[in-house]
C-alpha cells in the first residue's frame, strides 16, 4: 500500500477572539481625521459595539490557526458527492481581484460599467451554448436560489396562461432544495419513485401527470450518478399535459459537450457556478446559480436583463412578464468573473474533456471498490457513484464510521446518508481534477478501512483520531443551543 | 490542460478497469438521440497570459480606476479594506472547503462563523444571528416570510417606501406566489417613514423599516416599535450600511424582532454589487424560524470544546417541503471576511471609523450647500443624504466621471419620480477633506 | 435499536398506527409517543407542541418531535381541545426518551368524542401491526 497522505502535524490551540481581547488594542490603521467632528444626536447614539480588541498579529495568528483546522480541496481529495469539489484555479482569483471589477460600484451607470456588462453578456452567451438554451440569467445567488427562480418562472408561466396549477412532481432522487423551492411557490410536491434501475420510468410519470400539475423537477444526471435516459419521453408526457420540465443542473459537470439539456426537452435549467465552473465553495458560499431557459420562457426571466444596443450594453427593466427581482443588484458578479475565467481557460475542448475525465474517475472508483463496498445500482455511472454499508453490517460498522476513519487517512469523506433512496449512502464524486495516483490512494484507504471494519471495528467507532477534535456531541448542541459566545 | 492531470497512459489503464475502449464509450448509457450533434460553440482556450490581457481589458472598461472617488452609496459603500483581510481570507483552507458537514476537519470554518454570529449579535443588539444569507434584500424577504408564516391568519406585510427599492422588489417577488400582499408605507416631507399612515393600517403581520433609510435618514425606531406592539406585528429592521451601527443605537435596543442587513461594508469589495453579505438576526423567540445555517458550541468525546452545525432540522435537506427556507449555500466566505474585519477594527476602530463617516458626510453636505445645492431634509443622517441639485448638474456629473473619475452622487428620480433633480450623496472614511473640497469646487 | 421483544408497551394505554399512545383518566386523555417511536428517533432534541386551547380533529398533526437529523410529525389519536402541554419538555426533551409514558408525556386534552378511544389499538393489535 502506498503511504497515505493523512498524518498528524503540529496543531495549535486558539481561544475565541474575545478571550484574546485586551482593552485598548486595535488592529486597524485608522485614517487621520481631517474634518471637524460633528456629533450625532445623543438619543440616537449607541455605545460602541462590544467587539474584541486585538493587535494585527493577534488577528493574523488567530485566523491562520483556525485555517489549519480546516480541510479544503487544496489540502487533499474531497470527493463529496453532489458538491463537485474540483480544483479552484488560482488565476480566477487574480482576475476577480482586478481593481476594475472589485471596486466597481453597481450604480456607476451602464455607460461606465461596460466591462462588467460585457463580461456578463459573454458569460450568459457561453452558458447558453454549453447547455443548449436560448437565454440565461446570472442573477440567482446560489443553486437553491436558481431553483427558486426557475419555480417562480413556472408559476408565472401558468399564471400568464390563465390557469394556475397546484402540484409539481419531484423524484425521490432529488436534492432537498427541490421540494423546498417548490413549496415557496405554493406548489405541493408529488413524490415519484425511480425505477429499479435507479432512473425514472415514463410510465410512472404518465400515471400522475395531469393538468393540475405544473411540471416536473428532474436532476440529470440524478443523485445516484445515473443518467436519466428516458428524459425525452418524460418531457413529452409532461409537455403534452401543458406542464414544464425543470432541470436541476447541479450535475452538469458530467455531460458538458456530450448532452445539452436544452436539446432533450428540458425547459429550465439552473447551474451551479461553484460546482461545474470551478469557483471556490468558500466553506459554504458564496455560490452562483444561473438559470437557462428556452425561448418561450425568456419573457419571465428576472430583471434587470442585459441587452446589447449597437456596441454598448445596458440594463433593461421594461419586461412586463418578468417574475421581478431576486437579488439587490445583479447577482454574485465576483463569482461570475471566476467562472468566466474558467470557461475561457478551458475552451470547448477543455470543458468536454473535464466531463469525460470526471466520468472516467467515478467509474474507475466504482469498479475498483464494488467488491469492498456494496453497490446498490451496478450500472455505468456518470460523475459520481453511490455505495452503502451493507457489507459492514455484520460488525455493526456504519457509513458514518467509515467516513470518520477516512479523515485519519487524509481524505475528506464522501457525502454520507444522501441520496435517501440508498440506505446508508456513501456517495463518491472524485471530479476530473484528481489524478490516478490520488484516486488509487483513496481506493487503498477505503479498502484498508473495510478491512479494519472486519478485524478491528472498535477502532472505527472511535475514529477520527488525528484531527484537532474527536466526534462532537451534536445532541447537546441541539438540545441546549449555544449560538454565540 | 493544466487542471486535468490524466496522462494518456493513465486514461488507458483506467479504461481497462472500467471496461471501455475509449472515453466516449463511457457515455454509452446515454441514448444517441440525446447526445448533442455539435460541440460547444465558445472560443478556443486561452493561456493564462492571454487571459490576463483579456480580463484587464474588460476590467479597464469599468470606470473604477486607481484615483476613482466614490460619492455614491445606495447599498454599496466604499470603505478601507485592511491588507490582512484579503490576505487571510485567501487561505485556501477557508476558501476551498465546503459547508462544514464533517466538523472534525472544519473547526476553522465553524469557530470562525460562531465568532461571526457572536459579533453580529453585538453589532445589532440581538440574541441570535445566522451564519449568513445572500444579501440584505434576500434576507429581508425571508424575514417578511417569517412574519407572514407565524401570523397564520394575517396575509399582509407593511414595508416602508424608504426601504431600498431593490429590496422592496425582492420582497414582492418572494411573497406574491404564496398569495401574500405587501403594502407600502409612504414617507413624510422630512424623509422618514410616515408613522401616522402606518398607525392607520390594519391587519399587518409585520412592519419592515430600513434605518438609516434609503434617503440616508435615521428612522424613529422607538415609535415604530410602539405601533408594532399595538398591532401585534413583528418588527423588522433592515439596513444597507452596517457601519452605521458603529455609532447608532442598535435595532435590538429598540425591540426589533428580526433584523436583516447588508454586511458589505465590513471588509468586502463592492464587486459590482455582489457577492455581498446578508445578515439576519433575531430574538431568542425567533430561533427556530430563522432560515439558513447556525453554528453552535459543544464538546467532543474527550470533553474538548468544539463547534458544529446545529438546529439542522429547520433546513431543506431534512424538512424538505416544510423547511423554513430553501437556502443551502450561503455567503460563508464573506461572513468569515466580515468576522476578520470586525476583529481587526474592534470596539475602538469601528466607533472611530463610523464617527469619521458621519463627520465627512456632514462636511460634504455643508460644502455642497455652499456650492449651490439645496437642502431637502433636516433629519439626522449617518453617511448619506439627499440634496436638490442646481440646473445643469447632470451634465456636469457625467463629465466628472468621464474626465476625473469622480462619481458625484446618484440621481434619485428613477427610484422616486417625485424627486426630480434630487441626488443621494455618500461620504465615507476613504474620502479626504481635499477630495470633498475638490468636488465642491467642480460642481460650483 | 430495540428488538421487538424489548419494547416497553404498557397494557393500560391505547396505540395508533403512527406510534402515539393515549390514556384516559377521568375526563382527560393524556397523549405521548410510544417506546417504539422514541427508540426509532434516537436522542430527541426538541418537541414542538400546540398551545393550550387549540382544537384538533382525530388524526390531525399537532406537533413534531426532532432528533439531530430527523423530524417526525405527531398526530392526534382522538379529537379534542388541548388543556395542558408538558412544559418540562422545553428544557428537557430527553424526558421523551427516558420516560415516554410518564414524565415524557406530550399533551392532555378533553376529548370531543370519547368513543374515538375505541378506534385505537390495544397492545396486542399494535404489536401485530408492527410485525406486519
Amino acid at each position: 500500500m502506498n503511504e497515505q497522505p493523512g498524518t498528524s502535524g503540529l496543531i495549535f490551540n486558539e481561544p475565541l477572539l474575545w478571550d484574546k481581547s485586551r482593552k485598548g488594542r486595535c488592529a486597524m490603521s485608522l485614517p487621520k481625521p481631517d474634518v471637524e467632528r460633528t456629533l450625532l444626536d445623543e438619543h440616537l447614539t449607541g455605545d460602541a459595539p462590544d467587539l474584541p480588541q486585538l493587535s494585527e498579529l493577534d488577528v493574523v495568528r488567530h485566523y491562520t490557526r483556525l485555517s489549519q483546522w480546516n480541510f479544503g480541496v487544496d489540502s487533499g481529495m474531497y470527493p463529496l458527492g453532489s458538491c463537485t469539489m474540483k480544483y479552484n484555479p488560482k488565476t480566477n482569483e487574480v482576475q476577480a481581484a482586478r481593481q476594475g471589477f472589485a471596486a466597481a460600484h453597481p450604480f456607476a451607470g451602464d455607460m461606465f460599467s461596460q466591462g462588467a456588462l460585457k463580461l456578463m453578456a459573454n458569460l450568459e452567451h457561453y452558458l447558453a451554448k454549453i447547455t443548449g438554451f436560448d437565454a440565461v440569467t446570472l442573477q440567482p445567488a446560489a443553486g437553491a436560489h436558481g431553483e427558486f427562480t426557475g419555480m417562480l418562472m413556472i408559476h408565472a408561466f401558468h399564471a400568464k396562461n390563465g390557469r394556475q396549477r397546484s402540484k409539481i412532481i419531484i423524484p425521490d432522487t432529488a436534492h432537498g432544495t427541490n421540494p423546498a423551492s417548490a413549496s415557496l411557490c405554493g406548489y405541493e410536491s408529488v413524490n415519484i419513485k425511480s425505477g429499479k434501475n435507479g432512473i425514472l420510468e415514463p410510465e410512472a410519470v404518465a400515471a400522475i401527470m395531469d393538468e393540475d400539475t405544473a411540471g416536473i423537477m428532474v436532476t440529470n444526471p440524478n443523485t445516484l450518478g445515473l443518467f436519466e435516459s428516458n428524459i425525452r419521453e418524460i418531457a413529452d408526457i409532461v409537455h403534452s399535459k401543458g406542464g414544464l420540465v425543470y432541470g436541476d443542473g447541479a450535475n452538469m459537470n458530467a455531460i458538458m459537450g456530450i448532452v445539452k439539456p436544452g436539446e432533450v426537452g428540458i425547459d429550465i435549467l439552473h447551474l451551479n457556478l461553484h460546482k461545474t465552473f470551478s469557483t471556490p465553495h468558500g466553506g459554504g458560499g458564496p455560490g452562483s446559480g444561473p438559470v437557462a431557459v428556452v425561448k418561450a420562457l425568456e419573457p419571465f426571466l428576472p430583471i434587470p436583463r442585459i441587452i446589447k444596443k449597437l456596441d454598448t450594453y445596458e440594463w433593461v427593466t421594461d419586461c412586463p412578464d418578468t417574475i421581478g427581482r431576486i437579488h439587490t443588484f445583479y447577482g454574485h458578479f465576483g463569482v461570475m468573473v471566476r467562472a468566466y475565467s474558467y470557461i475561457l481557460s478551458m475552451g470547448a475542448k477543455g470543458l468536454a474533456d473535464a466531463s469525460k475525465l470526471a466520468v472516467l474517475n467515478a467509474n474507475y472508483i466504482k469498479e475498483s471498490l464494488k467488491g469492498t463496498l456494496n453497490l446498490p445500482y451496478d450500472r455505468p455511472c456518470m460523475h459520481e457513484c453511490v455505495f452503502n454499508d451493507l457489507f459492514q453490517k455484520e460488525t455493526h460498522i456504519t457509513t458514518m464510521d467509515m467516513a470518520k476513519r477516512l479523515l485519519d487517512f487524509g481524505f475528506h469523506p464522501p457525502t454520507v446518508y444522501f441520496p435517501m433512496v440508498v440506505d446508508g449512502a456513501f456517495m463518491v464524486e472524485p471530479t476530473e481534477t484528481e489524478s490516478k495516483e490520488d484516486i488509487d490512494q483513496f481506493i487503498d484507504a477505503v479498502k484498508a478501512i473495510a478491512k479494519e471494519a472486519k478485524e478491528n471495528p472498535e477502532k472505527l467507532k472511535t475514529a477520527p483520531l488525528r484531527p484537532k477534535v474527536t466526534r462532537l456531541d451534536e445532541v447537546t448542541a441541539a438540545r441546549k443551543p449555544c449560538l454565540r459566545g | 490542460m493544466r487542471y486535468l492531470p490524466h496522462t494518456t497512459e493513465d486514461i488507458e489503464s483506467m479504461l481497462k478497469v472500467t471496461g471501455q475502449s475509449c472515453l466516449e464509450d463511457l457515455f454509452d448509457c446515454i441514448p444517441d438521440n440525446l447526445k448533442t450533434k455539435d460541440g460547444i460553440d465558445i472560443p478556443e482556450s486561452l493561456s493564462e497570459w492571454e487571459l490576463n490581457t483579456h480580463m484587464e481589458a474588460l476590467a479597464s472598461e469599468n470606470i473604477a480606476c486607481k484615483d476613482y472617488k466614490c460619492f455614491i452609496g445606495a447599498g454599496r459603500y466604499d470603505h478601507y479594506i485592511p491588507a490582512i483581510i484579503p490576505y487571510l481570507i485567501s487561505r485556501s483552507e477557508f476558501m476551498t472547503a465546503y459547508t462544514p458537514y464533517q466538523p472534525e476537519v472544519s473547526q476553522g470554518t465553524l469557530q470562525g462563523i460562531y465568532e461571526f454570529q457572536t459579533m453580529v449579535t453585538a453589532l445589532l443588539g440581538m440574541d441570535i444571528a445566522t451564519a449568513s444569507h445572500y444579501d440584505c434584500g434576500t434576507a429581508l424577504a425571508e424575514a417578511t416570510l417569517i412574519a407572514l408564516r407565524t401570523s397564520k391568519k394575517v396575509r399582509r406585510i407593511a414595508v416602508s417606501a424608504l426601504v431600498h427599492p431593490s429590496h422592496r422588489q425582492i420582497i414582492q417577488t418572494y411573497i406574491s406566489p404564496s398569495g401574500y400582499e405587501m403594502v407600502e408605507i409612504p414617507y413624510t416631507p422630512e424623509g422618514r417613514t410616515d408613522l401616522t399612515a402606518l398607525a392607520g393600517m390594519e391587519d399587518i403581520a409585520g412592519i419592515a423599516i430600513q434605518s438609516p433609510n434609503f434617503l440616508g435618514n435615521i428612522e424613529d425606531l422607538a415609535a415604530v416599535k410602539a405601533i408594532a406592539d399595538v398591532k401585534k406585528s413583528l418588527f423588522i429592521v433592515s439596513f444597507t450600511e452596517a457601519m452605521a451601527y458603529g455609532l447608532l443605537k442598535t435595532p435590538g435596543s429598540f425591540g426589533a424582532d428580526l433584523v436583516a442587513g447588508e454586511g458589505q461594508s465590513l471588509g468586502l469589495a463592492k464587486s459590482f454589487g455582489g457577492p455581498g453579505l446578508g445578515l439576519l438576526a433575531g430574538t431568542q423567540k425567533q430561533m427556530r424560524n430563522l432560515p439558513g445555517r447556525l453554528i453552535g458550541k459543544t464538546h467532543d468525546t474527550n470533553g474538548d470544546q468544539g463547534f458544529v452545525l446545529t438546529l439542522a432540522t429547520r433546513e431543506q435537506h431534512i424538512r424538505r417541503e416544510k423547511a423554513s427556507s430553501n437556502i443551502c449555500s450561503n455567503n460563508g466566505l464573506n461572513a468569515m471576511a466580515a468576522a476578520m474585519y470586525l476583529a481587526t477594527v474592534g470596539k475602538i476602530g469601528i466607533r472611530e471609523i463610523a464617527q469619521q463617516n458621519h463627520d465627512k458626510a456632514h462636511y460634504l453636505k455643508e460644502s455642497l450647500l455652499t456650492a449651490g445645492f439645496e437642502s431637502v431634509y433636516e433629519t439626522p443622517f449617518f453617511n448619506e443624504f439627499v440634496l436638490k441639485a442646481p440646473k445643469g448638474f447632470e451634465q456636469k456629473r457625467t463629465a466628472l466621471i468621464q474626465d476625473k473619475c469622480i462619481f458625484a452622487g446618484m440621481n434619485l428620480e428613477p427610484f422616486y419620480p417625485e424627486l426630480k433633480h434630487h441626488y443621494l450623496f455618500c461620504a465615507t472614511e476613504t474620502l479626504s477633506k481635499k477630495d470633498i473640497d475638490q468636488l465642491a469646487k467642480e460642481v460650483k | 435499536m430495540k428488538e421487538m421483544k424489548d419494547l416497553n408497551l404498557p397494557d393500560d394505554v391505547k396505540y395508533t398506527k403512527d406510534h402515539e399512545w393515549a390514556k384516559l383518566s377521568g375526563d382527560i386523555v393524556t397523549i405521548g409517543i410510544n417506546d417504539y417511536a422514541q427508540d426509532q428517533l434516537g436522542e430527541i432534541v426538541f418537541v414542538e407542541l400546540p398551545e393550550v386551547g387549540d382544537e384538533f380533529d382525530q388524526g390531525d398533526e399537532f406537533g413534531s418531535v426532532e432528533s439531530v437529523k430527523a423530524v417526525s410529525e405527531i398526530y392526534l389519536p382522538i379529537a379534542g381541545e388541548i388543556v395542558e402541554i408538558n412544559a418540562a419538555l422545553e428544557d428537557a426533551p430527553e424526558l421523551v426518551n427516558d420516560s415516554c409514558y410518564d414524565t415524557g408525556w406530550l399533551i392532555k386534552l378533553t376529548p370531543s368524542d370519547i368513543s374515538q378511544m375505541d378506534t385505537l389499538m390495544d397492545k396486542t393489535a399494535y404489536l401485530d401491526m408492527l410485525k406486519g
